[in-house]
């Protein structure tokens, strides 16, 4: 892919051209920063500097918090304690921190529906989709091990039944078990390993981030039309796009400056909104909690997990045919992680040639739903796992697996898509011109 | 787009909502009008005071506050003690074991509330954020913005929630109480009509006594919360300002390109 034509860097001044013939550095700033992207992206292409935004927000406060963190299980709880009483201004830090991972998910979401809408994960960006969905899972890894930090009671009951799932596989589990907890219960060894991989992370992350942003700069933005941008020559691309700067930093700021007010004002006002108040007693390995519930992010996945039980069709078949090692505990295991696995796959399972959802008249209705399922998957989640709920879940979950293993792949044989603008300027003009809104 | 947007946003709050409501609250929590909730509440000094002063007299005597630091008493947003007051209030009123001197000696303003699980009592430092007591509407828990958790009206429901019953099981008394998840706790009533008397005469009754204990807990397991509110204001206000001033410029730079468009 030969990217999109564009003006680039030219060193000008001696020291410019002293640095450029030894390192590209101011080159590869000013592609970057200038890269011609289509102008007609709606506002929900702006998750992406939000997300990137909330990775720098995480790992500044992040350092900040370790200064006065204790990893000890007896040190743990009251350290938190310390930087909400005594630190300066450790109390806001740490809100930002805690609140700080919602906002990542939250916009991780919506980023990863924005692209499951417009079929940014079809070619040529199937790299960058499996960058994101790296991305995300290492994101999960590490809020979940984040969150055992404060060493409340939500924090050790949360982290002894997620690693009690790795329990669940056959033969192997018990030994992995113990060896992620580096003993037999979740204790001392594991707070410590959590802490130290909860420091790592982030910056493995960040370096994905970087080739993600690597790899969709180089097949271009998707647009909400799903068109590629003309790459004939420069004058035809430059009908198409826009350079980065200005356009799209103004815009992103924008949208970032209407986020962090409403974020803001929950950090200011409802801190403690969105995490469990369970998690502000001291765990105790005694004393279970009566609902273990994790963070709300995590919770669509918690429904999946939980959906499948012993009773479930499926499960019986797999048993049968297993001969038993596939038994309940581990099918719900290989379902949740299936169902991250299918996402993964979608630019594989999607036929359909049109990219995005816009002109697929059909497509439209059943995203529409998978969106619904997502939050109801959600709800049920937060939901003791029994009656109605249960009922809910598993036809949650198996909506999850129908989309991207039946809808998709059929869809895109039995649709019939309805007509595209030839180009984005054409996009454009059609929303902005003689016949669209009028631009003021 | 933006509306679309405001859509997703409302749902997706309104939904993680969700695991507030699976925290469960069994018992009843009664509303209490406290003087800190909402985005501009602020805690009553005076009834932070009187409330150390009940804290002190009955509830010392079961519980320990161990992550309150006594100095704290002087901080601003709190009882507004002076260091003089804190420093006389904690050594008439606790003494704690000095490793270097290998003895107890009387408390000075640099020690915490001494912890104090002799009875098998919880610790109190945290209670009024870890027993939240609002999780409405419809299990969204949003109304916290406005009331707070409700962890305050849970320990005010909680004392004045006993129904006069007790039964016996195991050797333990039970007592019948409205708001203890479950309905019987094994802490005997500790509070009754004027038992604490105020210097300035305050009312005294078991109904107002409540309310100023849990607004006292309340401050002491959150502190900051005068200093959260502030900067959480002062940042919402420069946000306004920012985002009108991005809007305009976004606008602008827009603009003629949304113009040619018009032409073409
Ligand atoms: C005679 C000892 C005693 C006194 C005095 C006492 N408590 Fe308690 N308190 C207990 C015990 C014991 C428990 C544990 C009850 C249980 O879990 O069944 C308890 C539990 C509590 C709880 C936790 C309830 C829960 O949800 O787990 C709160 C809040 C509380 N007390 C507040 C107070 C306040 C406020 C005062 C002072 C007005 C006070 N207590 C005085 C013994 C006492």
């Amino acid at each position: 892919m030969a990217g999109i034509p564009h003006d680039h860097y030219e060193p000008k001044s001696g020291f410019e051209k002293w640095l450029h013939s030894r390192l590209p550095i101011a080159a590869l700033a000013y592609d970057t920063i200038m890269i011609p992207t289509p102008k007609n992206l709606n506002w929900m292409w702006i998750w992406g500097i939000i997300l990137t935004f909330c990775l720098a927000l995480q790992i500044v406060t992040g350092v900040i918090l370790v200064m006065h963190y204790t990893p000890h299980v007896d040190l743990a709880f009251a350290s938190v304690e310390h930087i909400m009483r005594n630190v300066n201004g450790g109390h806001m830090i740490r809100y930002l921190h805690a609140n700080g991972a919602s906002l990542f998910f939250f916009a991780v979401y919506l980023h990863i529906f924005r692209g499951l809408y417009y079929g940014s994960y079809k070619a040529p960006r199937e790299i960058t989709w499996i960058i994101g969905m790296l991305i995300y899972l290492l994101m999960m890894g590490t809020a979940f091990m984040g969150y055992v930090l404060p060493w409340g009671q939500m924090s050790f009951w949360g982290a002894t039944v997620i690693t009690g799932l790795f329990g669940a596989i056959p033969f192997i589990g018990e030994p992995i078990q113990t060896w992620l907890l580096g003993g037999p219960a979740v204790d001392n060894a594991t707070l410590n390993r959590f802490f130290s991989l909860h420091y790592l992370l982030p910056f493995v992350i960040a370096a994905l981030v970087a080739v993600h942003i690597w790899a969709f700069h180089t097949t271009g933005n998707n647009n909400p039309t799903g068109v590629e941008v003309r790459r004939g020559s420069k004058e035809e691309a430059q009908k198409d796009t826009l350079p980065f700067w200005p356009y799209f930093v103004i815009k992103d700021l924008f949208a970032l400056a209407v986020v962090l007010l409403v974020f803001f004002a929950i950090v200011g006002f409802m801190p403690n909104y969105l995490g469990h108040p369970d998690n502000y007693i001291e765990a105790n390995p005694l004393a279970t909690p009566a609902h273990i519930v994790p963070e709300w992010y995590f919770l669509p996945f918690y429904a999946i997990l939980r959906a499948f039980t012993a009773d479930v069709w499926v499960v019986m078949f797999a048993s049968w045919i297993t001969g038993g090692i596939v038994d309940a505990k581990f099918f719900g295991v290989l379902a949740m992680f299936g169902a991250i696995a299918v996402m993964a796959l979608a630019p594989w399972l999607d036929t359909s040639r049109v990219r995005s959802g816009r002109y697929r008249p059909m497509f439209k209705w059943w995203f529409g739903l998978l969106a619904i399922d997502f939050v109801v998957l959600m709800w049920a989640g937060a939901m003791p796992a029994e009656g109605i709920y249960a009922m809910i879940s598993l036809i949650g979950s198996a909506y999850w697996f129908a989309y991207f293993l039946v809808i998709l792949p059929l869809l895109g044989v039995i649709e019939k898509p309805l007509p595209m603008p030839a180009t984005i300027e054409d996009d454009f003009n059609a929303h902005y011109g003689k016949h669209g809104t009028p631009a003021e | 787009m933006l509306k679309k947007l405001a859509i997703s946003a409302v749902a997706a709050l309104a939904l993680s909502g969700g695991a507030a409501l699976a925290a469960g609250a069994s018992g009843h929590v009664e509303d209490v009008d406290f003087s800190f909730e909402g985005p501009f509440g602020k805690f009553d000094q005076n009834q932070l005071q009187r409330g150390l002063k009940v804290y002190t007299e009955v509830c010392a005597a079961c519980h320990g506050l161990k992550y309150v630091p006594l100095r704290t008493l002087a901080d601003p947003g709190g009882p507004g003690f002076t260091e003089d007051q804190v420093r006389a209030y904690a050594a008439d009123n606790f003494s704690v074991y000095d490793p270097e001197i290998d003895d107890d000696r009387a408390a000075r303003p640099a020690d915490h509330f001494p912890a104090n699980n002799g009875v098998g009592a919880p610790d109190l430092s945290l209670v009024a954020k870890s027993r939240a007591g609002f999780h409405g509407p419809y299990g969204t828990g949003m109304n916290q913005l406005f009331k707070g958790m409700g962890g305050p009206e849970y320990i005010y429901s909680l004392l004045t929630g006993y129904t006069g019953e007790e039964k016996e099981e195991a050797g333990t008394v039970f007592y019948g109480n409205t708001a203890f998840p479950g309905g019987w706790i094994s802490m005997a009533p500790p509070l009754a009509d004027e038992q604490v008397e105020f210097d300035d005469g305050h009312d005294n009754s078991l109904h107002h006594m409540s309310q100023d204990v849990a607004a006292f807990l309340m401050w002491a397991a959150e502190p900051k919360m005068m200093a959260r509110k502030q900067a959480g204001f002062v940042a919402v206000l420069f946000l306004v300002l920012l985002t009108s001033l991005l809007y305009l410029t976004n606008k602008r730079l827009w603009a003629p390109v949304k113009k040619g468009a018009k032409a073409a």
